[in-house]
């Protein structure tokens, strides 16, 4: 059985639809990467899986480890194992990286009168190549650099140990050491979890690090294609999201427009 | 005293005269008497007093405090001192009697006819505190003193006067309160604090009101060179109305001034409050913070006035504040005013409701709205309060924490 089942979803955001109909699926341990151009719809798709509130799924079904979440709120969904990296995460003032990793852990704000040497976000972030004697008392996000967001979203995400990371971008505005670095953690991650992830990203770079099975495209809303992720990532190298999504196999391109019937 | 009658003359010609900011108060006719025995310990005192004591600073026992300072109603009912010999404590009316100097500075930080929450203060003066500090002497404990109303319909006007002479340093934790019971009065205090050279003056002020109260501090405060002023101002329980605009005059060369605001306004109750400061002295500099809670139907104006009129002076004026009802209302207005090149003054305010963007963000981290919510709250009031020894901090994260408990 499949981990996550995407069905038919439709989702609205702002009164608008972004996302048409989407399908996909990933299987228990395996990363698999959504391409498509920009604003086409991935990142309203894992938002929408994700449970946040300001994305309506109008139509469709998620399942995730065979029940369907289409009703229930983000923080059920993450109790039972999905864990989302924001793209480009919000500042929150006041809120300690420390303390915000330690929740989604679901332990309490650090106390230093029961544990005068804070030990559990030391360890994530140190994991996830952030500074802890530097990040630990950051307010979330604020004055973090490209890079660091990234990473500081890794780690919240890692802290919660899901069952199914869904990452946005992790490798947006990252230098080539740090991709290295972030791509190596995922897969690691994936292996010794046995969790699933679904990567949005717009680079071949990362996927030696990964190692992704499977890749899916997702044009105007919809999914356009799926396979090979080399395969696939160097079609659309050669000739362009545009034109790719029109000269995908005729027989996907029959159920995309059957679909828009 | 011909110089307090001429100061009378003044106060009486400015009986009448409005406030510039805040709903204007009809003065009742309102008579002082001051016949409260003293006690030998605030712990005589009834629960419910010394419970709003505490929640506002007021340590009954005295526990890691150096002094203390009870006023109730019109009557000082205990002073204490731990070292005498370092600073002095009694009340202002006794100091009258006894420092023929205080005429320096009796009204010299705040103008005796502003307007007529001062003139009436003058006219109907009960006590106050003042509290002297002898020069060099650090007194790391802090003193505390209680102003509290305990009876209905009180017109309360005590005149504060704190001088911290040159080199020393000084701590002062100021509860003010209203017995709980308590549905109608009015609180003008008067506050005129004197900072010399190279001093430091740390006052921490808790206001716990209930919401028939209202409130007309009127303060001053003379910094001179290399000294620091920080005032951290608390306020968590409901008011009628208060209405304050303490001012700070930087006279000094590379004096400081840090004034915190944390407010938590809620029920019907009104606040106009602001701080001004006046940077004269060369290279003084300053910093006004505001963090405003505003729900039910609380409305709360926020006023912030720097002026730079030395060279070398930096200044600036962070206010935020964060509505969590409908009804609720949060106007803040961040004045600056620069008279003379080489000042450099500059502000950042926000307000409004949770922005939905951070709420979602924690809650597809595992957080239901309201734990969310009250994360937020928590963060959003986490300014370091500056200046107390350690182990206050740890009294003063307590009273954060009553203030998101009432936000929430």
């Amino acid at each position: 059985m499949a981990l996550l089942e995407v069905k038919d979803l439709r989702v609205e955001v702002g009164g608008k639809e972004v996302v048409k109909g989407a399908n996909l699926e990933v299987n228990p341990n395996e990363i698999r990467v959504l391409l498509g151009p920009n604003a086409s719809g991935k990142t309203s798709l894992l938002m929408a899986i994700m449970g946040h509130p300001a994305y309506k799924v109008r139509k469709g079904e998620i399942l995730f480890d065979g029940v369907n979440v289409v009703n229930k709120p983000a923080h059920e969904r993450a109790k039972m194992g999905l864990a989302l990296s924001f793209q480009n995460p919000p500042e929150i003032r006041g809120i300690k990286l420390r303390d915000l990793i330690r929740i989604a852990a679901g332990k309490e704000a650090w106390n230093p009168l029961k544990e005068p040497r804070e030990e559990f976000s030391t360890s994530v972030l140190a994991s996830v190549g952030l500074d802890p004697t530097v990040f630990r008392d950051r307010d979330v996000n604020v004055g973090f650099s490209g890079g660091e967001k990234k990473r500081s979203e890794l780690a919240q995400v890692l802290a919660m140990k899901p069952k199914l990371m869904l990452l946005d971008e992790p490798d947006s505005g990252v230098d080539v050491d740090s991709l290295k670095e972030i791509g190596i953690r995922i897969n690691t991650y994936v292996r010794e979890s046995c969790c699933s992830a679904l990567v949005v990203t717009h680079y071949r770079h990362i996927l030696p690090y990964i190692r992704p099975c499977f890749a899916y495209v997702m044009c105007n809303g919809i999914i356009v294609a799926s396979g090979d992720p080399y395969e696939i990532f160097s079609r659309i190298e050669e000739v362009g999201y545009c034109a790719y999504a029109n000269v995908c196999p005729p027989a996907i391109r029959s159920t995309i427009e059957g679909r828009v019937k | 005293m011909i110089w307090r009658e001429k100061i009378i003359e003044l106060a009486k010609g400015a009986k009448d005269k409005p406030a510039k900011f805040g709903p204007d108060l009809e003065i009742p006719d309102f008579s002082v008497t001051d016949n409260l025995p003293r006690v030998q310990s605030l712990d005589e005192l009834p629960k419910e007093v010394v419970d709003r004591g505490y929640s506002v600073g007021i340590d009954a026992r005295g526990r890691r405090r150096l002094g203390t300072y009870f006023q109730y109603d019109h009557s000082v009912i205990y002073t204490w001192l731990e070292e005498r010999g370092l600073a002095e404590v009694m009340s202002a009316s006794e100091a009258l009697k006894k420092y023929d100097w205080i005429r320096d500075y009796w009204w010299k930080a705040v103008p005796v006819d502003v307007d007529k929450y001062t003139a009436i203060a003058e006219l109907n003066q009960t006590h106050g505190y003042f509290i002297r500090t002898i020069p060099e002497a650090r007194l790391t404990l802090p003193i505390q003193a209680c102003l509290f109303i305990g009876s209905q319909e009180l017109v309360q006007c005590p005149h504060n006067i704190v001088i911290v002479e040159e080199g020393s340093e000084l701590h002062l934790i100021t509860g003010c309160a209203a017995h709980p019971t308590i549905t109608k009065g009015l609180q003008i205090g008067i506050s005129e604090f004197y900072v010399k050279r190279g001093a430091t003056l740390t006052f921490t002020m808790i206001h716990g009101w209930t919401h028939g109260l209202d409130v007309r501090p009127r303060t001053g405060v003379i910094v001179e060179s290399g000294g620091t002023f920080i005032n951290n101002y608390i306020c968590f329980y409901p008011v009628k109305t208060i209405q304050m605009y303490p001012t700070v005059y930087c006279i000094g060369k590379d004096s400081r001034a840090r004034l915190i605001s944390l407010i938590c306004a809620y029920g019907d109750s009104i606040f106009d409050v602001g701080n001004a400061i006046i940077l004269r002295g060369e290279g003084a500099r300053s910093e006004i913070t505001f963090r405003v809670i505003a729900k039910d139907k609380a409305q709360v104006i926020t006023r912030g006035h720097i002026v730079g009129e030395a060279g070398k002076t930096k200044a600036h004026i962070d206010c935020r504040g964060l509505l969590l009802s409908e009804g609720a209302k949060i106007h803040a207005i961040p004045e600056l005013e620069a008279k003379v090149e080489g000042t450099e003054l500059t502000h950042e305010a926000a307000v409004g409701k949770i922005q939905e963007e951070q709420l979602y963000y924690l809650m597809t981290r595992g957080l239901t709205e309201e734990q969310a919510t009250s994360l937020i709250v928590r963060g959003f009031l986490d300014v370091e309060i500056l200046g107390l020894p350690d182990h206050l901090k740890a009294e003063m994260k307590r009273i954060a924490q009553l203030i998101t408990e009432k936000a929430l």
